[in-house]
């Protein structure tokens, strides 16, 4: 097994609620509530999760964008949150980030030669400053644009080079790791692929190790070793790429791959569809124990009191990391005969959600 | 008031003017145009769109953003801003009757009881200062005459039919009280509110999460079977338009290149975009591979190609294709294609 460049350990960061007339903190929105991960060199660690898991400050918090409230995480053998200054800033040439929305994390000041060289403005030891031009247009050509526009401003590219212009940026400084936040999530399907293809032609040849951040299932699946499901600021479930999408055993992970709609009419009426009850609970009051169990339909008491730990757990082939104190493997991807379900799996390939009891609203509601 | 005169009312819409589809042809869109007039140019959105639409039907347009597909539904709605849009050309028939030579006020009475649409963002698209049972009431008020507490009665209903739980509650809520499924299920409402023959959904569920979106296009089918609407559902999401539509029509530089029944399309694309959007999907055997992208970028809608404007990404691409623009014809029973070699491509 490679050995591992990036582990967080029971990562916490909870925002504060301010309320009152003197402002007083009055509660928690709980983003990310004890994660724990390790990434290994040259490997993509998948990030799925709807909004308001938490999977987008769980990219700032390894980046160090954000503070911890307690956590840590230790990057090649150096614990991050502990460095200080110019160590840090040495430390951040490592890691790198390419933000979802190309629109607006780009300059738009700023030409895209200054956008791509400003790392090196930087890091101004990493490349002389007369070599600054040509490592810029090398970087452009790396990601497929043309190196005469370094002196284009971003609203002269299409949303597909926008993206391309912040993944060059991101590996300026030769990280050893990019956290790609939603990187193709805004992008149509056909420049999706040419930005996907990209990603995997970069880590081949730069030995890159990704942490892909996104909530499209199909394309996590495509570009991933290892994913990782969020549901609520924790951890659901952990494992190789085929132990998820094959072999899930967290209702949360089953619900979430059954409700991608496939795009096979063939499969219309066939595919299992769990619909779920209701909305995401907010994060500012999540549900005791288990987080999913307001929404679960294996729920028991149990799931109500006890918070389920991530840990290895059969999944009919072997096992892997997944939090439910009723974790059992189920195929969703192909289709199951119904007669071979369980009493308690009663919610399935169900249309009618007319019986829905009022359950939470969402963030909205708090 | 009784429940007799609610009806009586009703059925007699309050313009007196009736629409009644012949053979179930609801909509009938002919050699479409549409261009916008902006400083820096003539921008064409929409270039000769043609399609029918029946009772119980759902149509789906397919196409990126760019590509024409919202304009034409804001087109059929007539809520296009006029100007920048101009409409230099083409009929869009209601049960027969031109709603681009309509007078205004007839055609404004025809948007909710015969016409209605669900946005894509619930969010802007609802009045935030408003309750929004009070939003879906108005419906009833503008268009039936109803009073207040008649017409609120019937949003509570509605809340209820499309699943909001504590309808009764919850009636008097502001739409940033509701998640945006919520949200986007109240669209779906005031919708549906008048029992419109035609309902076009502009991307219903982009904005929203899998696990909701799943929620919400149950919903959307399940009222169009129920009333029997006809459904034109406008996305850019190739596995939401495999679950739910009877026709595909593929749209690109604002035209149509491609229109087929669901099956047929999936299995065999007829036209090099289709096919290359088709492939373009990360699939379970290519993982590891090269996802097979199409190469280049959409046209500029100033500058569209000569011919085909797909040429110039196009694997298929010959002189021709550069020269000639080739028109939707018909290359197997119940599917056209708009490419010179269609033929190729749907057997090849």
């Amino acid at each position: 097994m490679a050995e591992a460049i990036l582990t967080a350990t029971d990562l916490v960061k909870y925002y504060p609620i301010k309320g009152g007339v003197l402002r007083r903190k009055v509660g928690d929105v709980k983003a990310v509530d004890g994660v724990s991960f390790e990434l290994l060199k040259g490997e993509t660690l998948g990030i799925v999760g709807e909004s308001g898991c938490g999977k987008s400050t769980l990219g700032r918090l390894l980046m160090r964008l954000e503070e911890p409230t307690s956590g840590s995480v230790v990057f090649d053998g150096v614990d991050m949150y502990a460095q200080k200054g110019r160590a840090m800033r040495k430390l951040r040439r490592d890691i790198q980030i390419v933000f979802q929305d190309p629109y607006t994390s780009l300059n738009p000041r700023k030409t895209v030669g200054d956008i791509v060289g400003e790392p090196f403005d930087i890091h101004p030891d990493v490349v002389p400053r007369k070599g600054r031009r040509k490592a810029v247009q090398d970087l452009l050509d790396l990601v497929g644009l043309n190196p005469e526009h370094i002196n284009r401003y971003p609203h002269q590219f299409s949303g597909g080079q926008r993206q391309r212009i912040g993944i060059a940026r991101g590996i300026a400084l030769n990280p050893k790791v990019l956290i790609c936040d939603e990187p193709v999530s805004a992008l149509d399907v056909s420049v999706q692929a040419q930005v996907v293809n990209l990603m995997e032609k970069l880590q081949d040849e730069l030995g890159l190790s990704y942490i892909f951040i996104a909530h499209d299932l199909s394309v996590v699946r495509h570009i991933s070793d290892r994913v990782g499901v969020m549901y609520l600021g924790k951890m659901a479930e952990l494992g190789e790429e085929d132990d998820i999408y094959g072999r899930p055993t967290h209702p949360y992970t089953q619900a979430l791959l059954s409700a991608v709609p496939v795009p096979d009419p063939t499969l219309r009426d066939k595919k299992e569809q769990i619909v779920l009850k209701g909305d995401v609970p907010s994060p500012a009051n999540p549900p005791s124990g288990c987080r999913f169990h307001t929404r679960c339909w294996k729920a028991q008491d149990k799931c109500k009191t006890d918070i389920p730990l991530l840990e290895l757990r059969p999944d009919g082939a072997g096992e892997h990391l997944s939090a439910c104190h009723f974790a059992q493997p189920r195929e969703i991807i192909e289709t199951i005969d119904v007669s071979d379900l369980a009493d308690g799996d009663l919610d399935t390939g169900r249309r009618d959600t007319a019986s829905l009891e009022p359950v939470g609203d969402g963030p909205a509601d708090s | 008031m009784t429940t007799s005169e609610t009806m009586a009312r009703e059925s007699a819409k309050s313009s007196g003017q009736t629409y009644k589809p012949q053979d179930g042809l609801l909509l009938e869109v002919e050699d479409l145009h549409v261009e916008f007039h902006t400083p820096d140019g003539i921008a064409r959105a929409i270039n000769g769109v043609n399609f029918d639409l029946f009772e119980g039907q759902t149509l789906a347009i397919l196409g990126e953003s760019g590509s024409g597909k919202s304009v034409t539904a804001q087109a059929i709605m007539g809520i296009l801003d006029m100007p920048p849009a101009v409409i230099p050309k083409g009929q869009i028939r209601y049960c027969g009757q031109d709603l681009l030579t309509m007078p205004d006020e007839q055609r404004r009475r025809t948007r909710g009881p015969e016409i209605s649409m669900v946005f894509q963002d619930a969010l802007s698209s609802l009045n935030p200062v408003f309750p929004v049972g009070w939003q879906i009431a108005e419906m009833f008020r503008v268009h039936r005459g109803m009073n207040k507490s008649d017409a609120l009665e019937r949003a509570v209903k509605l809340m209820q039919r499309v699943q909001i739980p504590a309808a009764k509650e919850r009636v008097g809520a502001y739409p940033h009280q509701f998640s945006g499924g919520m949200r986007q299920r109240i669209m779906i409402a005031m919708a549906i509110a008048l029992d419109p023959a035609v309902l076009i959904a502009d991307e219903p569920t982009t904005a929203l999460d899998v696990t909701v979106q799943a929620q919400i296009m149950a919903l959307l089918q399940e009222l169009q079977e129920e009333r029997q609407m006809g459904l034109i559902l406008i996305t850019h999401d190739l596995g939401v338009v495999a679950n739910v539509a009877d026709k595909i029509a593929v749209m690109y530089a604002g035209r149509i290149v491609e229109r087929a029944d669901v099956y047929d399309l999936y299995r065999q694309p007829g036209h090099p975009y289709t096919k290359g959007l088709l492939e373009s999907i990360p699939r379970l055997d290519q993982k590891g591979q090269q996802l097979a992208a199409i190469g280049g970028l959409p046209p500029n809608l100033m500058r569209i190609p000569e011919g085909c404007a797909f040429n110039p990404r196009c694997k298929f691409a010959q002189d021709v294709c550069r020269e000639d623009r080739p028109a939707l014809l018909e290359v197997a029973p119940g599917r056209e294609s708009a490419c010179h070699f269609a033929e190729e491509v749907l057997h090849g």
